[in-house]
């Protein structure tokens, strides 16, 4: 039997409350399926199952708040047979009424229809978010469902996601200005020939196929990360545990404040239209509040960019167990020597912010020359 | 489709893009970057939204004359052969 745990959804989640539950007991799975929402400090995730089978046993109730690596639920693996008849969902404290406990094979839908309110999954994510007890609540949506706007209404001034938010930020940051000894680098980029490329390609395309500068700066960061593994890794036991592929978090602001890191995986092996899908996906699903665990799960190295908003530099703060964040600013004109003649050019600065146990000036120094090196190829990233 | 209609449209765009924004409140000569607070990848699919519900392409280079509501309208109301209407 396969166990389904509460994940750790970042270095700053110790625990998680078990919102919803998409399949139940007696419903297939398969290998990325969205099994379950999990509310976090950071917002509502939904949560996927990495093997198939079947669900045969759930453990934890809707409405239950576990640390980080309970178990949530049984997964019969393929070719597996049932221990028993599937189970009863444990009594839940969220005020709808459980699903059926022996619920067909077919996708999940109310199961107690005389008493079940009707609620829409954004208002219900919000609700979780903002601690609003939902059977308070008088829907104003189409037949008496629950919307957004009801759940507003509801929450005492707006909630408190704000302050959950900017608490799991500050225990994230705290510990790591506390537990390792960062070194700061930064170096200017000369984005001329970028620039130029950049210009050129979406010149001849339509906008859905264009690219932005933030994708060319996330494939060269991903390429010379494969020539500075240490920098790819995690400070754990004392010492650097090289990671194996090169999952890139990206730091993702959302309007109204607050910041979400949701990684781009293998970031290195891919082209740079496929990367700019995902980047805008995944910064799309950021900022409605849609991620999925997978997108939180793994990041290997962080990468920010204060660039939008003006800022010629960003020296960051390591997201622990990784070893290293890297840093960009602003694409700005600025006068520049080429070929002993001062002329204005496009450049960046770069950073780097990295763990001093598990590297050095000089690597850190090397490394981010070799993001420079590649940048000026941007034909090849 | 008349000036108010296209007004509409673009606004219906700018919503897909930023759900919480409210049409009522946006100041239609204010930098729609700021009062909003979109960056590069929201005007991307602002852009990709204009593309595909009125058809009109926006070159990259021609993206600073969407800086705000009003010259959005004036601009693609211009690519349609759209003008004001008279007051």
């Amino acid at each position: 039997m396969g166990e389904f745990r509460m994940p750790a959804l970042g270095a700053d989640m110790v625990a998680g409350t078990l919102t919803e539950w998409y399949k139940h007991p007696g419903e297939p799975v398969r290998r990325g399926d969205i099994i379950a929402a999990v509310d976090t400090d950071k917002g509502s995730i939904d949560i996927e199952v990495f093997e198939d089978g079947v669900v045969e046993r759930v453990v934890v109730g809707e409405g239950q708040k576990v640390p980080v690596g309970t178990l949530l639920a049984v997964i019969r693996r393929v070719g597996e047979t049932a221990l028993s008849p599937p189970a009863t969902p444990l009594p839940t404290v969220m005020p709808e009424a459980p699903p059926s406990p022996a619920a067909p094979v077919t996708p999940a839908g109310p199961s107690a229809p005389t008493q079940r309110q009707r609620v829409s999954p954004l208002a219900r994510r919000l609700a979780a978010e903002l601690g609003v007890d939902l059977a308070g609540i008088t829907g104003s949506g189409a037949g008496g469902a629950i919307v957004r706007e009801d759940v507003e209404a509801a929450a005492p001034s707006g909630g408190d996601r704000q302050g959950r938010m900017r608490r799991a930020i500050a225990v994230a940051m705290a510990r790591s200005k506390r537990e390792i000894p960062h070194f700061y680098l930064a170096s200017t980029i000369d984005f001329a020939l970028a620039s130029a490329w950049l210009a050129q390609w979406n010149a001849e395309r339509k906008p859905a196929e264009r690219l932005l500068p933030a994708v060319l700066l996330l494939k060269a960061t991903a390429l010379a990360l494969l020539e500075f593994p240490e920098l790819n890794a995690r400070w754990e036991n004392e010492r650097v545990q090289r990671a194996e592929g090169i999952h890139i978090g990206v730091a993702t602001s959302l309007r109204g404040g607050g910041l979400v890191v949701p990684a781009l995986h293998h970031v290195n092996r891919k082209r740079l239209p496929p990367l700019m899908l995902e980047l805008r996906d995944v910064v799309q699903r950021a900022r409605i509040g849609n991620l999925r665990s997978s997108d939180l799960a793994d990041g290997t190295i962080t990468v920010t960019s204060l660039g939008e908003r003006s800022a010629d530099l960003v020296l960051g703060v390591i997201y622990p167990p990784q070893t290293a964040i890297v840093g960009f600013g602003s694409v700005v004109e600025r006068p520049w020597v080429v070929g002993g003649v001062v002329a204005p050019r496009p450049v960046l600065m770069a950073s780097l912010a990295a763990d001093h146990r598990a590297s050095d000036g000089h690597r850190g120094a090397a490394f981010l020359a070799t993001i420079d090196r590649l940048l000026q190829s941007p034909e090849a990233l | 489709m008349t000036r108010a209609q296209l007004r509409q449209a673009v606004l219906d765009a700018l919503i897909t893009v930023v759900p919480e924004a409210r049409p009522a409140e946006i100041n239609p000569a204010a930098p729609l970057r700021e009062q909003l607070d979109i960056d590069s990848m929201d005007f991307m699919n602002f852009v990709m939204a204009l593309d595909e519900t009125l058809g009109v392409d926006v070159p990259e280079a021609e993206y600073g004359r969407l800086s705000t509501l009003d010259a959005c309208v004036d601009y693609i109301g211009g690519r349609l052969g759209i003008g004001a209407e008279p007051s």
